[in-house]
């Protein structure tokens, strides 16, 4: 086993962990901005949600990758970080990968909150209505605080997924997880059943205790109905 | 329906000039991020018509390698998914077993195989058949990706199989029990038909997530897949951006309609049957995570009720 002291194996997970994290972030964000879209009173902006989720759903997340790597970057010159900096490669392609990511699982985001928002009951939106409170009001302080609540459990799930996503990124050689597990298992050939299980095991870490914690948490948080 | 939403009441002459004022000041927004892009664009000559006219003038880059990649896709996507169907509905089913340790052996395998991801599955593949096995090299690739396609998606399968199964009427089970048909024979004759008529719209979302997830072979392990052609293409004529542009439009196209197929199945089942949903949310397919009960994944339902 000491063969896998040669390899920066933390390091790789670390890199996974902060594309997961900065990723779930701007999706957060980005998911609930098009989850509002997709209600909105404005139907310019409902039919863009709409256009977004169809068209970017429907894309596979390589492609975005790739075409944020290719694209963007190598062909339109857009980039995402000082270029003086000494890791301006790494850093590049770590965020294009982010930005990517980001674009993708938005997606799913907004397709669960926009469901978290039909479990809260017609009777709610009514009542912030009849108070005279208006689109924005109805939907920031009455509607979606429960929504949020009751999606705790798919957006758990879009997390997990992301976590898995993220081994995309080797695509455009951002240094985590599987972009390591190809080289080591081409350079180990005697071992790939070792390599494959310290991976395996790796990712099941990384996504059982989330879901178990967020399970656990969707629990607590749901409204009793 | 009087209101479009309960979201909002329906607009007044004053709601309809804010709304208007919006949709302007939307509309604009619109314009300005395309006029950015076009600008940047125009600034680097993405938009010459010598980088266009390969894809769009010229039927030989369809028939040499748009159209043999996507069909390359299509083989592995289908491949994946009718291998994965009886693998996954065999440990949907042993997942319901009555012994329990059929039930724990299958319950880890599944749960093993929703936790980690595709390309980790592919990659070990890849290397597997290289080490161990004399498959030409030139077809390893399809082999890898079918391989990490069918141990991931099989998993899913098997969880939408146990929901489906779940979900039918406990009286279904009764009755067949009250004939006298064995436990092997209701889950045959009774229990599994249904169950799969009520997964097909689940079914052929998974699909999309299959076809969209050969895409990975194709970066990663250089299967000649749809993907893939824009490297080609795009050494050739040194258009990266239009060539991904259209390779993402034939993704889109094909998997919108697949899309577009289960959302008609899915309200064509509910036509012929009255009552209460059946089968996950194919919406809810992609977001696969260990522990995730995909019966808890209806729209509409609170998720823990």
């Amino acid at each position: 086993m000491d063969f896998l002291s040669r390899y920066d194996l933390l390091g790789a997970f670390w890199v996974t962990v902060q594309l997961t994290v900065f990723s779930a972030i701007g999706s957060l964000v980005w998911g609930t901005v098009l989850a509002a879209m997709r209600v909105s009173p404005v139907p310019l902006m409902r039919s863009f949600g709409t256009a977004y989720i169809n068209l970017v759903r429907n894309t596979p997340l390589t492609l975005v990758i790739i075409g944020a790597s290719l694209g963007l970057y190598s062909t339109l010159g857009v980039a995402l970080v000082e270029r003086e900096s000494p890791t301006f490669i790494e850093d590049n392609n770590f965020w294009l990968a982010v930005l990517g990511l980001v674009v993708y699982t938005a997606t799913f985001v907004c397709e669960s909150i926009r469901s978290g928002i039909n479990t809260v009951p017609a009777g709610q939106a009514e009542a912030a209505r009849a108070l005279g409170l208006g689109f924005g009001q109805t939907l920031g302080i009455v509607v979606l605080p429960q929504a949020f609540r009751s999606v705790v459990a798919p957006l758990a799930s879009v997390l997990i997924a992301l976590t898995k996503n993220t081994t995309v990124a080797a695509a455009i050689g951002v240094a985590e997880a599987a972009g390591l597990m190809k080289e080591m298992i081409e350079n180990e050939s005697d071992k790939i059943l070792v390599v494959f299980g310290v991976f395996a095991v790796g990712f099941v870490l990384l996504t059982l205790p989330t879901g178990l914690l967020l399970g656990w948490v969707a629990k607590k948080m749901a409204v009793k109905r | 329906m009087s209101a479009p939403s309960v979201l909002y009441d329906a607009p007044g002459p004053k709601a309809r000039g804010r709304n208007v004022g919006y949709t302007a000041a939307f509309a604009l927004a619109l314009l300005a991020v395309a006029w950015v892009v076009y600008l940047k664009f125009d600034e680097k000559g993405q938009l010459d018509w010598t980088l266009w006219q390969p894809l769009l003038a010229d039927g030989r880059t369809w028939t040499e390698f748009l159209l043999p990649g996507l069909l390359n896709t299509l083989i592995a996507g289908a491949l994946a998914i009718v291998i994965a169907l009886p693998v996954g509905a065999i440990f949907g089913i042993a997942r319901l077993s009555d012994h329990a340790w059929i039930r724990t052996v299958a319950g880890t395998v599944v749960e093993f195989f929703r936790a980690i991801p595709v390309l980790i599955l592919m990659i070990f593949a890849n290397e597997f058949y290289f080490l161990f096995t004399d498959v030409p090299a030139d077809s390893r690739p399809l082999y890898a990706v079918v391989t990490g396609l069918v141990l991931y998606n099989a998993s899913v399968l098997a969880e939408v199989v146990r929901s489906g199964i779940l979900s039918l009427p406990k009286g279904q089970s009764e009755a067949a029990m009250a004939l006298g048909l064995r436990k092997t024979q209701t889950m045959l004759t009774i229990l599994l038909p249904q169950a799969v008529t009520a997964m097909l719209p689940a079914i052929v979302s998974q699909l999309v997530v299959v076809l969209k997830d050969t895409a990975l072979g194709g970066a990663i392990l250089g299967y000649e897949d749809l993907l893939i052609q824009y490297r080609v293409i795009s050494a050739n004529f040194a258009n990266t951006i239009p060539t991904l542009i259209v390779i993402a439009i034939i993704y889109i196209v094909v998997n919108f309609a697949l899309t577009q197929l289960a959302v008609w199945l899915e309200r064509w089942l509910r036509s012929r049957r009255r009552g209460a949903l059946t089968g996950p949310d194919p919406d809810m397919l992609e977001e696969q995570a260990p522990g995730l009960d995909l019966s808890d994944t209806r729209k509409g339902q609170p998720v823990s009720a």
